[in-house]
């Protein structure tokens, strides 16, 4: 029998807080339709365009990290093994 | 009031740093605390004004000068010393808190220096007492980073060295005033600025070092010289637009690179390069919202930031691991250091009722002032992107995440107070953010709070969190490093040496074989002409001899007829 030491170790309570964070998401999507915004540039003034624009640079940062990953990664030991030579 | 009774904070955490080694046992923890709080003590009995002036050489110094600026910078030095060395207090290291307070009062005395010589004087003295940090952590690691890192700053001193004579060659004046991008001597002064900031190309020495310090030493490093560059670039260079794009490469860099590590350490000094980045642009737009942005952000960094480190620091000293491809469930047996780590995260995302909040948004809206519509958009991916890398990824992937198996306790007393007080001091900023804003250096016309800020924040930042657990596959850690530019001086550059060592060897070789070939041959041509037997040194009969007198006799009878 498995033992939850956490109430975060339950599945169970792991699903409740994801909807949470959805309905907060959507949460405050709604709500920048109720508030005026003040939008400065033209662009501001798109529904929900924070939202949009948070999620869709997180995005192209990830891909773009993995992109430059592929030719920058290299093993942990990479220096070490310099430094064991000297 | 009298010269003579104003006393340099610089010069009492310095003489503190040297008298605390002398101490032992109670004395010593006392003195720790004691040293930064006679500093803030010094500090804020000081009027404004140039308070000492001293005549040198040709030049007018002034090594103690009290503006708003420079006292909100001296400030927050104290205060980090305070709390780091608290933190620090249980550290087997003798050598490590007089080192921190040594590198901590050079760092005041460059922020209370009126003039470019007495800069150039502590800024040295920083990279000496950052260095001996990096020493006392004792491990094989630390040692090769910190020659590293020494050369880096000795470098960097050198090209401020060379700034600074020029500049006083070409005015006369020594006074630290802002300066305008019109000669030699003035970009050499921003590069030697901009080296310890942690700029591009040389931005490597950070993730390179620091992380390397014991778990105590990288809270003090991660404070002091960033931040020092922070302040002189904001006294000196205010405005200079080349550097809104060098701030705004720091930013991606940081991101970038914090988004593919996995030392957890290493992921929060990627992200001092990416937070000065935010700085260093605000000191680019140049505004008055913009400075006082960039001075605000520089002062609840430093405390997120220590935060940060704080709870990465405990738990290294409590696992001895610092990849977090090995740790994670750690919320388990560490609540306060997982509360404690997960505030630093938030605010260092700036999330609304945290320091970032209304620091950082400073910055944000003096682009929107100055219609910068290019600027402000990398800034709010930037916003979105911290939370990414720094806000999400380094609480889940070092408290939560899968688990571990570890089960380390929270850390001792000393440590635990560290912690709470700097995590108290980031949502106290948060909510009360008014007496930050009464130090910044220009009237504060700014309301943080009002909803359509928080609305937008939280839709950028929460969204951004999305994002990471959608994209979680792919940033799942992996033993890997990342190439930055300290390849070049730690694998091209040596490489390089070797290929010319073995060329200028082959020469070498080849020349003095030739030289030698040389010298035989004439021994050679030598000793046979004068061995023995030799053509000089045979005995001649004398029959010879008369012959050679008839033959030369002959000859000149010969030339006279002709």
């Amino acid at each position: 029998m498995k033992i939850h030491e956490h109430w975060l170790d339950d599945p169970r309570n792991v699903k409740k807080l994801w909807r949470g964070f959805i309905v907060v998401l959507a949460l405050t999507v709604v709500a920048g339709g109720f508030v005026d915004l003040h939008p400065h540039f033209e662009i501001e003034r798109w529904f929900g365009f924070y939202a949009a624009y948070g999620f869709v640079t997180c995005l192209l940062m990830i891909v773009g990290a993995k992109g430059l990953g592929v030719f920058l990664k290299r093993s942990d030991r990479y220096y070490a093994k310099d430094e064991d030579d000297e | 009031m009298s010269e003579s009774l104003v006393v340099h904070p610089a010069l009492v955490m310095i003489a503190g740093a040297l008298l605390l080694p002398a101490l032992r046992g109670s004395a010593r923890d006392a003195g720790v605390l004691l040293v930064p709080a006679l500093t803030l003590a010094a500090l804020l009995a000081l009027p404004e004004g140039d308070l000492w002036q001293m005549q040198w050489l040709d030049y007018q110094l002034a090594p103690l000068a009290v503006d708003k600026l420079s006292r909100l910078f001296a400030i927050i030095f104290a205060l980090m010393s305070l709390a780091g060395g608290a933190f620090a207090l249980r550290q087997p290291s003798r050598l490590e808190i007089p080192a921190a307070y040594l590198y901590a009062g050079s760092a005041i005395g460059v922020v209370l220096a009126g003039d470019l010589i007495t800069v150039f004087l502590f800024w040295e003295f920083m990279a000496v007492g950052s260095t001996l940090v990096l020493w006392s952590a004792g491990t094989p690691g630390a040692w090769a980073a910190s020659r590293r890192y020494v050369a880096v700053h000795l470098a960097g001193g050198v090209i401020l060295f060379a700034g600074v004579t020029g500049h006083l060659l070409d005015t006369g004046d020594a006074s630290f005033t802002r300066m305008q991008l019109d000669s030699v001597a003035h970009w050499l002064i921003l590069i030697g600025f901009l080296i310890n900031a942690g700029a591009p190309p040389f931005s490597a020495w950070l993730p390179d070092a620091y992380p390397e310090a014991s778990w105590s030493g990288t809270v003090f490093l991660s404070a002091f010289t960033t931040k020092t560059a922070v302040y002189v670039l904001l006294r000196g260079f205010p405005g200079s637009e080349i550097l809104i794009w060098i701030g705004i490469f720091m930013i991606f860099y940081g991101i970038v690179y914090a988004l593919l590590e996995n030392d957890m350490r290493r992921i929060l000094a990627y992200s001092i390069v990416n937070q000065v980045g935010f700085m260093v642009t605000g000191i680019g737009i140049g505004t008055e919202m913009a400075l006082n942005g960039a001075a605000a952000h520089a002062f609840s960094h430093i405390i997120y930031k220590a935060l940060l480190l704080m709870s990465a620091g405990a738990v290294l000293a409590a696992t001895g691991r610092r990849k977090c491809s090995e740790l994670g469930g750690l919320f388990h047996s560490m609540p306060l250091t997982t509360i404690c780590g997960t505030i630093g995260a938030l605010a260092i995302s700036s999330f609304p009722l945290t320091s970032g909040f209304i620091s950082k948004s400073m910055v944000t809206q003096a682009a929107i002032d100055g219609h910068l519509q290019v600027v402000w958009l990398f800034l709010a991916a930037a916003s979105a992107g911290v939370f990414l890398h720094a806000g999400i990824k380094f609480p889940w992937f070092v408290f939560f995440q899968k688990d571990s198996g570890l089960r380390p306790p929270d850390p001792p007393a000393s440590m635990r107070w560290g912690m709470i007080v700097f995590a108290f001091l980031c949502i106290a900023l948060g909510i009360w953010p008014d007496p930050l804003y009464a130090l910044l250096p220009y009237p504060v016309d700014y309301v943080p709070y009002t909803a359509a800020h928080v609305i937008t924040q939280l839709q950028l930042l929460l969204f951004s969190g999305l994002a990471f657990f959608v994209m979680l596959d792919y940033l799942k850690r992996t033993p890997t490093i990342t190439l930055d530019t300290d390849w070049l001086w730690r694998v091209a550059g040596p490489a390089v040496a070797r290929v010319f060592a073995a060329a200028l060897g082959k020469l070498r070789t080849a020349l003095s074989g030739e030289i030698d070939h040389g010298f035989q041959s004439l021994a050679l041509f030598i000793s046979r002409h004068r061995q023995p037997d030799g053509l000089l040194m045979r005995s001649w009969p004398t029959g010879s001899m008369a012959w050679w007198v008839m033959v030369l006799l002959l000859t000149y009878l010969l030339l006279y007829y002709v």
